[in-house]
């Protein structure tokens, strides 16, 4: 069982939780996840790791309310455990060599893109972040973007919130303004990674792309999460999470992640109601 | 006077037609009487050739023997002392190639029941013995195993009954590996797993869950930093094998592993679980091992007309007789002579459909297996909507990333002394499916038996010197 040291809520959608985990924090880096279990009969999750306190031994997540698993995950409070929490897994970014970065991140994957940008800023290189919502409720972590970003750019869907438009814009923009980077790394909604892979393959920039598709070990050894590379079947869990953005097939992953919807939404009402129940009951 | 009859005991189980549409043990074992009539069956000639050809040696005449006279505790212990898991060997072994394929009553015949002996046995023990088992005295010495399936279990059974202070570490939140993700509750129930793992805690082995070696920890850091003198590897099989067809990654198209996982470990099958599991109506099943057919059945008892489709004949299948004739009592279809080529996509993105090929076999090659030949022109679709891969796997790449100096195969298997399971670092050792591939239960035993033995002698010279 693994205490819950922290919880903060980011926005209606998006909490964040610290939790005590001192083996997996010694070790953590970032771009690497864990997979947690919130109860006994829980399925297992993937979550990227958002921050690490090796001193403290904790290993911070944050998680968008999408389904039953998350929901339930929500309703723990600090103080309170879960059940199963594993890792770090996969593969930490591959950060050697990188002088000047743009990191794009699209919702809560600025959850996990910010540790790879503090990572990259610690270690003197040049970040430029763009970071995206939906609207401006749904911002979280700009702070942290600030203080470790030498450049920031925000962008709202409806233009609450910085400059109106999609993070392929902002980028677009920065490219064709002259900025040179070594390398983009973007992390968000497949959708809005398959586009800024698009763009940067225009431009011949090396793209990192972090996938998080359905999972159940995460050691390599189901095969559900497998993806197409280059032409090739890999294992996010083993080979990834990150992979080259420009030989991911973002169709087949975006399909693949659709493969229980009926059941996952099924799943979510009734873990709602259920709380709604327990809550008219009280 | 023994038992001339030259048929086995039939042992009960639940009728097909039952036994399909529910996941309790299909086989339902001897009772006293069957057991002691079977029993009797044994000449106990002088050869035994039964316990050359067991993995972990079990004196089985004996046990036998003590079985005849209606001595079921102290058949057990004599099984006991060459097996950490027999409730599991009495179910899973593939008998008729090992103790029974040997047995002398079977040149006229069939061979003595040793599995079904051996199960019972087992059983009348968990039912009937309240004794917790001993832990001996611990002689200082500390032991790390890495995987809790049936290598690891073993190798930490044998050296807690020595003294060595054992961990195990399992990267899944349950123990058991194989045992309780792969192997389905019909064919092995998890009680009984969890049985034998409660008899190891007994003995003082200490398992640690949610623990990934090669990640959360790594070898040398339990060397170096956690004072374990040696490691067992048994760490099993890997990523699951592919057949690199086109629609290979359509909604619907599982892996065996990943298909059982959903089902044993995270019961999906069960109204309560959170994890989902896709009903397919039309279920093909590509491969013809043990994997395959416990995926099948599985398919089977969510409601599927199941197909396997295999491109060698019957005779060739891998997987264990039993299971075979099971899958066929409870209505699996069988398609010999037959490979896929590429599986059809409907409109939703999920699977539609699979195009087929027939093959023929051609004369057995060096290695004496006949090699499927594809027959031009004889291509057709099956009507499916789910497809469960069951090829096999390659070895798991974490443990050989991050312990330097650990030889591997080209193919990615642990390279190990055979007579000691030692492998290319000195105090490492390894075992089962992460050297062998995949293969069985209780060769995985044998290797965590070996290993054991190896261990203790390695350690002990150490304190001698």
């Amino acid at each position: 069982m693994f205490k819950i040291l922290k919880k903060q809520v980011l926005n209606p959608w998006v909490t964040l939780m610290e939790v005590d985990a001192p083996l997996i924090a010694a070790k953590a880096e970032p771009g690497q996840f864990i997979i947690l279990r919130v109860d006994e009969n829980g399925e297992r999750i993937p979550l990227t790791i958002a921050d690490f306190n090796r001193e403290q031994g904790s290993v911070t997540i944050i998680f968008q309310i999408v389904g039953a698993t998350t929901k339930k995950l929500d309703h723990l409070n600090e103080g309170d455990f879960i059940q199963d929490f594993v890792g770090p897994l996969g593969r930490a970014t591959h950060t050697d060599g990188l002088k000047k970065v743009a990191i794009v991140g699209g919702g809560v994957g600025c959850a996990i893109a910010l540790p790879i940008a503090k990572k990259l800023h610690r270690l003197g290189c040049e970040v430029h972040s763009v970071i995206g919502f939906r609207n401006k409720e749904l911002v979280i972590l700009e702070n942290e973007f600030v203080k470790n970003s030498s450049k920031l750019v925000r962008m709202s869907d409806d233009g609450s919130w910085g400059g109106k438009g999609l993070v392929t814009d902002a980028l677009r923009k920065l490219i064709e303004s002259g900025e040179k980077y070594d390398a983009v790394i973007t992390i968000g909604p497949l959708i809005m990674m398959k586009y800024v892979c698009k763009l940067t393959k225009e431009f011949g920039i090396k793209t990192i792309v972090s996938m998080n598709p359905i999972m159940i070990d995460g050691t390599g050894m189901c095969g559900g999460c497998r993806l197409t590379v280059a032409g090739k079947t890999k294992f996010a869990c083993v080979d990834g999470p990150e992979f080259d953005g420009h030989e991911v097939d973002f169709d087949e992953a975006i399909a693949r992640g659709g493969t229980y919807r009926e059941f996952e939404r099924h799943a979510y009402e009734e873990t709602c109601n259920l709380f709604k129940e327990a809550e008219n009951n009280a | 006077m023994p038992n001339m009859s030259n048929i086995k005991n039939m042992m009960p189980s639940q009728t097909p037609h039952v036994r399909n549409k529910n996941f309790d043990e299909v086989a339902l074992g001897y009772d006293d009487k069957a057991a002691i009539d079977e029993a009797k069956r044994c000449l106990n000639c002088k050869a035994k050739p039964c316990v050359s050809n067991c993995p972990v040696c079990i004196d089985i005449p004996a046990f036998v023997h003590e079985v005849s006279e209606g001595n079921f505790e102290r058949a057990y212990q004599i099984i006991s002392k060459s097996s950490s898991l027999p409730a599991v060997c009495g179910r899973v072994c593939p008998q008729e190639s090992q103790c029974e394929g040997m047995c002398v009553r079977g040149a006229k015949g069939e061979p003595v029941a040793i599995g079904r002996l051996e199960r019972f046995v087992a059983d009348w023990h968990n039912i009937h013995s309240k004794e917790k088992a001993k832990r001996p005295a611990a002689n200082g010495h500390k032991v790390a195993i890495i995987g809790s399936g049936p290598a690891g279990l073993t190798c930490a059974g044998d050296l807690a009954k020595l003294g060595y202070q054992v961990t195990v570490f399992e990267a899944l939140h349950v123990a058991g590996g194989v045992l309780v993700y792969g192997i389905p509750e019909f064919r092995l129930p998890k009680s009984i797993v969890q049985r034998e793992i409660d008899t190891l805690k007994e003995l003082g082995v200490e398992i640690q869950t949610n623990v990934v070696i090669g990640k959360t920890i790594t070898i040398d850091e339990l060397m170096q930093d956690h004072g374990y003198e040696a490691v067992f590897i048994g760490s099993g099989a890997g990523l699951p094998k592919f057949m690199n067809i086109p629609g290979e990654n359509l909604k619907g198209v599982y892996s065996a592993n990943e298909f059982l996982t959903r089902i044993n470990l995270m019961k999906a099958y069960k109204s309560g679980s959170d994890t989902p599991i896709q009903r397919g109506k039309k279920v093909a099943v590509v491969g013809g091992g043990n994997v395959a057919m416990d995926a099948a059945r599985c398919a089977k008892r969510l409601g599927a007309h199941v197909t396997v489709v295999y491109r060698r004949t019957e005779a060739e299948l891998p997987a264990r007789r039993e299971e075979v004739e099971h899958a066929m009592e409870e209505g699996i279809e069988f398609r010999f002579l037959t490979n896929p080529l590429l599986i059809h996509s409907g409109e939703d993105g999920f699977v539609n459909g699979m195009r087929c090929q027939k093959m023929r076999l051609s004369e057995p090659d060096e290695s004496g297996r006949a090699r499927p030949i594809a027959i031009e022109g004889t291509e057709f679709d099956i009507d499916i909507d789910c497809v469960i891969m069951a090829l096999g796997t390659s070895p798991n790449p974490l443990i050989k990333d991050t312990t330097y100096g650990l030889d591997t195969q080209k193919w990615g298997g642990i390279i190990v002394n055979e007579e000691t399971g030692e492998t290319s670092r000195e105090f490492i050792y390894a075992g089962g499916d992460a050297v062998t591939g995949a293969a069985t239960v209780i060769l995985a035993m044998g290797a965590g038996k070996t290993a054991a033995k190896a261990i203790d002698a390695k350690l002990t010279s150490k304190d001698t010197k």
